[in-house]
């Protein structure tokens, strides 16, 4: 369908995007303060930013979402939005009373230059908040970074706002910042953690808030949620993983530099090489031993790939996301002889292409990565050098459909199905189901392509 | 949260309304109070989902990514030919050009994309951020349309202008500007627009096919499954039949000041609704075409004859069931009051994003005693409201749908993301189709208020 407007030749575009490969920062700063246990996000700006937000977390992850927004008027949006997030934060707290607000801006409020701080202050001096709660705040201009940049900085706000430094480093616990990735993801990690018998503070924590079961009742405040206390005492921990340079690196390196919890930063525990480098570190940084329970979930990863890799082999892949994502995606196709040749995140940051290059140097095919790309970029290129399989959100899936390629939902948004709601794609458990998910569609594909006399039983 | 007193703000109090409670007095259209869990959206968005539908435009949203992404191809308007519509363009607006202006950027975007996509028209959405940086849009469209030798037209959408509500005037404002560009010759006598359809789920074909068979011409389809160059003869139709509340009446009006031509306000929901707008538009043209009205009658007859007993069927079964409802525009909630009413349910809560005064007039008259009556919504008032009103199935649209679930209480899309046409004889059909599927369905009996209620029994 977009088939036919996408032509194969490229030029080179300045200042346009097609089909964008990112969205704006707000969105990812409202997904990450849903990770505080009783935190309403709010988006100071016009109604239809919060509107859209909620609309896409909520076509995401088919969950209610809660946010609340300052209403900009045009009066507002000349006098600056003052009287509206005093107001707002007034409300809030009285009628819908949750622990914390926090604030993100919006392209309006950054260019008419609200100054947040200044404004909640104002908001304490009047007393509208309450004893014992809390407003944090971020700067997420929409015209700066992506969705990646805007969860990035609220992270940081949290640490900024509500971390607490103790008097000396005793605690046993280990700080861990998943990173922009989904619910289930998080209970993997604290799965994985748990199991090392480790104690750790995980923040933001969006499980059992954007994937709770059904109870019959509608609550504001699920019960998930790293809570106030535990992102306080993360100032007191002995160390800080954290996973996914882009998303959680800032954070990390702020708690270092304001409580002095040193950080080792990762990239995202996606496939087996990832998955043991977070092991290790996990391993050395509490003392402890791994237990034979996670021996043995790696050893059915490597046995997934072992056995099925004359299916893997030489099979090119195009790939769009986020970069935390990408590149250990990348790294961990690369890893089983998948050849990734079309690499495009929308996300900025030259970073990225150096680092993809670093990781796909060694296949033997021209490999093409792009920050600050689009889908049509992306499509542009599967036209002039084909794949066997694409990898990325649900938009992904026009060019799937024109291109006959077969298609894995990875990213976000996913609008179309389940999967990633319940399903984890961290650690070797997330290996695994990657996996499966890709030899389903390359074999079902085999299946649907093979003439009768060729249609086996056995693959 | 055990009534619903206790989730409302105060200063809300006058935007909810108990049928009963004498008397009637209805506070709305107004801002909403500045951190409430609206469902409203912005100007920008009311403008988009108005425009996107005209299938062979090009539709550029000069402003930071976000409006661009969020808006893409989300609201399922089908097109039997171009899709243009479908992709999504954006100046994906930085920093630099927050502080410098933008206005070469778009410049340059539109070039390149009217070169490349050859598009009849070019609409360019103002964002926010555009409204404050001053970007001259006026002047960059009116220097591209020259150069290109298409309409580029601005639409003022800044978002925080308002509401959807003002979002549609912008759109109806540039809409106004393609009508009247092209010749007229050839058109009938017996012709409409129809606007204010989006062809979600292929609606406007069956709208189109039962005007056909009444031998009504239809010059353009405004704006689902819409074209350029018919909008652009719309000023030769007799008569503008206008659905849907506020999205495109100020069009009609336009073009009724300007070209002299009528508007008629239409539903296609429902029975009563959907046979009244045929019947309208023959009466309009009674004088042209005598034998017309007979021709509407026996579309209606031929519908009705397979679609009654179909419902009495369901209305068997569905017999005061309780329903909810929570929409955009008041328009669609007077005819889905009555849908309800068709197949014997009753309408317990009813309420709206945009109404005015009027429309919520209109929805006192036509509901029962007791049912509620909102403005501007959140979903704490809503969810006690439903569980309150303890509610068989709830219409609204895609914020509203996880919180019914989340309290075990069956949904109905009647938005964006319906995907069964829902308007015209068939439509009504496969709505108490889907109420039926969905309210008898066996899955609710797992939901925690029914398996605390079949203990307690």
């Amino acid at each position: 369908m977009l088939l036919r407007h996408t032509p194969e030749e490229i030029v080179e575009r300045q200042a346009l995007m097609i089909n964008p490969a990112k969205t704006c920062q707000p969105i990812g700063a409202m997904y990450a303060a849903l990770g505080i246990h009783g935190c309403l996000p709010h988006s100071h700006g016009s109604q239809g930013c919060c509107a859209y937000h909620r609309s896409t977390l909520t076509r995401h992850y088919k969950e209610p979402v809660m946010a609340g927004t300052s209403s900009f008027t045009e009066g507002a949006s000349v006098f600056g939005g003052q009287a509206n997030l005093l107001q707002a934060i007034d409300n809030i707290f009285t009628i819908y009373e949750p622990e914390v607000i926090a604030v993100h801006t919006t392209c309006l409020s950054e260019t008419i230059g609200d100054d947040i701080p200044q404004i909640v202050s104002k908001a304490r001096d009047e007393g509208k908040v309450p004893e014992g709660k809390h407003v944090i705040h971020a700067n997420t201009p929409s015209y700066v970074g992506s969705h990646v940049t805007g969860f990035s900085n609220m992270v940081k706000g949290m640490v900024d706002y509500l971390a607490e430094d103790g008097v000396e480093h005793k605690a046993r616990t280990i700080n861990i910042l998943p990173g922009y990735v989904e619910p289930a993801d998080i209970q993997e990690i604290k799965r994985l953690v748990k199991e090392l018998g480790i104690d750790s503070i995980v923040f933001p924590d969006t499980s059992y808030v954007l994937n709770g079961p059904q109870t019959g009742k509608f609550s504001m405040f699920p019960e998930g949620g790293a809570t106030v206390e535990d992102i306080r005492r993360s100032g007191r921990s002995m160390g800080t993983i954290a996973l996914g340079p882009l998303a959680s690196g800032a954070a990390a390196r702020a708690l270092d530099a304001k409580c002095k919890v040193p950080c080792e930063i990762l990239d995202l525990p996606i496939g087996l090489n990832k998955t043991d480098e977070f092991i290790n570190v996990l391993r050395k940084a509490a003392g402890v031993t791994v237990p034979d329970s996670i021996t043995i979930e790696r050893g059915q990863l490597l046995d997934v790939i072992t056995d099925e890799q004359q299916y893997f082999y030489q099979k090119k892949v195009a790939l769009v996301g986020d970069p935390d994502q990408l590149i250990s995606l990348t790294e961990f196709l690369v890893s089983i002889d998948m050849w990734p040749i079309h690499i495009v995140t929308g996300t900025p940051g030259k970073k990225f292409e150096k680092r993809i290059a670093e990781i796909t140097k060694d296949i033997p095919h021209k490999v093409n990565v792009r920050q600050a790309g689009d889908m049509f970029l992306l499509h542009q290129w599967i036209k002039n050098d084909p794949v066997d399989l694409l990898i990325g959100n649900t938009y992904g899936k026009y060019i799937a459909r024109d291109e006959d390629i077969p298609f894995v939902r990875f990213g976000f948004p996913i609008l179309d199905r389940i999967g990633h709601i319940y399903f984890p794609t961290v650690g070797y458990k997330g290996g695994m189901r990657l996996l499966e998910k890709i030899l389903d569609v390359l074999l079902d594909r085999k299946d649907r392509d093979s003439p009768e006399e060729s249609f086996e039983l056995v693959m | 949260m055990e009534t619903g007193a206790q989730t409302i703000f105060k200063e809300r109090e006058g935007q909810i309304h108990r049928k009963g409670e004498e008397p009637f007095e209805m506070t709305c259209n107004r801002d909403s109070l500045a951190g409430a869990v609206s469902q409203r959206a912005c100007v920008f968005c009311g403008s988009r989902v108005v425009l996107y539908p005209i299938a062979d435009a090009l539709h550029l949203v000069h402003g930071p990514i976000g409006c661009a992404a969020y808006t893409w191809d989300i609201r399922g308007a089908l097109s039997s030919g171009p899709e243009l519509h479908r992709l999504s363009f954006s100046t994906d607006l930085q920093e630099k050009d927050v502080i410098f202006g933008a206005e070469t950027k778009l410049y340059s975007a539109l070039t390149e994309l009217i070169d490349r996509h050859k598009p009849n028209a070019a609409f360019v959405y103002s964002t926010c951020i555009v409204g404050i940086i001053g970007d001259d849009l006026e002047a960059v469209c009116k220097r591209v349309s020259e150069e290109k030798g298409i309409p580029v037209i601005p639409v003022q959408s800044e978002g925080f202008k308002g509401s959807k509500r003002e979002g549609y005037n912008a759109a109806c404002r540039a809409m106004f500007r393609l009508v009247g560009m092209r010749e007229t010759t050839g058109i009938s006598p017996v012709s409409i627009n129809i606007l204010g359809d989006f062809n979600l789920a292929g609606e406007i074909w069956i709208i189109r096919d039962y005007f056909k068979k009444m031998g009504v011409e239809v010059v353009a389809n405004i704006t689902g499954d819409g074209r350029v160059a018919d909008i652009q003869r719309a000023h030769g139709a007799g008569l503008n039949v206008v659905q849907c509340s506020g999205a495109t009446v100020d069009l009609a009006k336009m073009m009724q000041e300007a070209y002299g031509i009528p508007y008629i306000q239409v539903s296609y929901f429902g029975v009563e609704d959907m046979a009244e707008a045929l019947y309208s538009v023959a009466k309009h043209f009674e004088d042209k075409d005598p034998d017309i009205l007979r021709k509407a009658q026996e579309v209606v007859r031929e519908e009705l004859s397979v679609l009654y007993p179909k419902l009495q069927e369901f209305r068997k079964d569905l017999e005061g069931k309780k329903a909810a409802i929570y929409v955009g525009g008041a328009f669609k909630a007077f005819s889905l009051v009555k849908a309800f009413r068709l197949i014997g349910m009753k309408v317990v809560l009813v309420g709206s994003q945009t109404g005015t005064e009027e429309d919520y007039r209109e929805l006192y008259e036509i509901t029962d005693e007791g049912t509620i009556i909102v403005d501007d919504s959140n979903p704490l008032e809503l969810s006690s409201f439903l569980q309150e009103q303890d509610v068989d199935i709830f219409v609204g649209g895609v914020k509203e749908r996880p919180i019914a679930y989340k309290l075990g209480v069956g949904f109905c899309d009647h938005n964006h993301e319906r995907k069964e046409p829902l308007e015209g004889f068939v439509g009504m059909l496969n709505f108490a189709q889907e109420v039926y599927n969905t309210v008898m369905s066996p899955v609710w009996r797992f939901a925690p208020r029914k398996v605390k209620r079949a203990r307690e029994v």
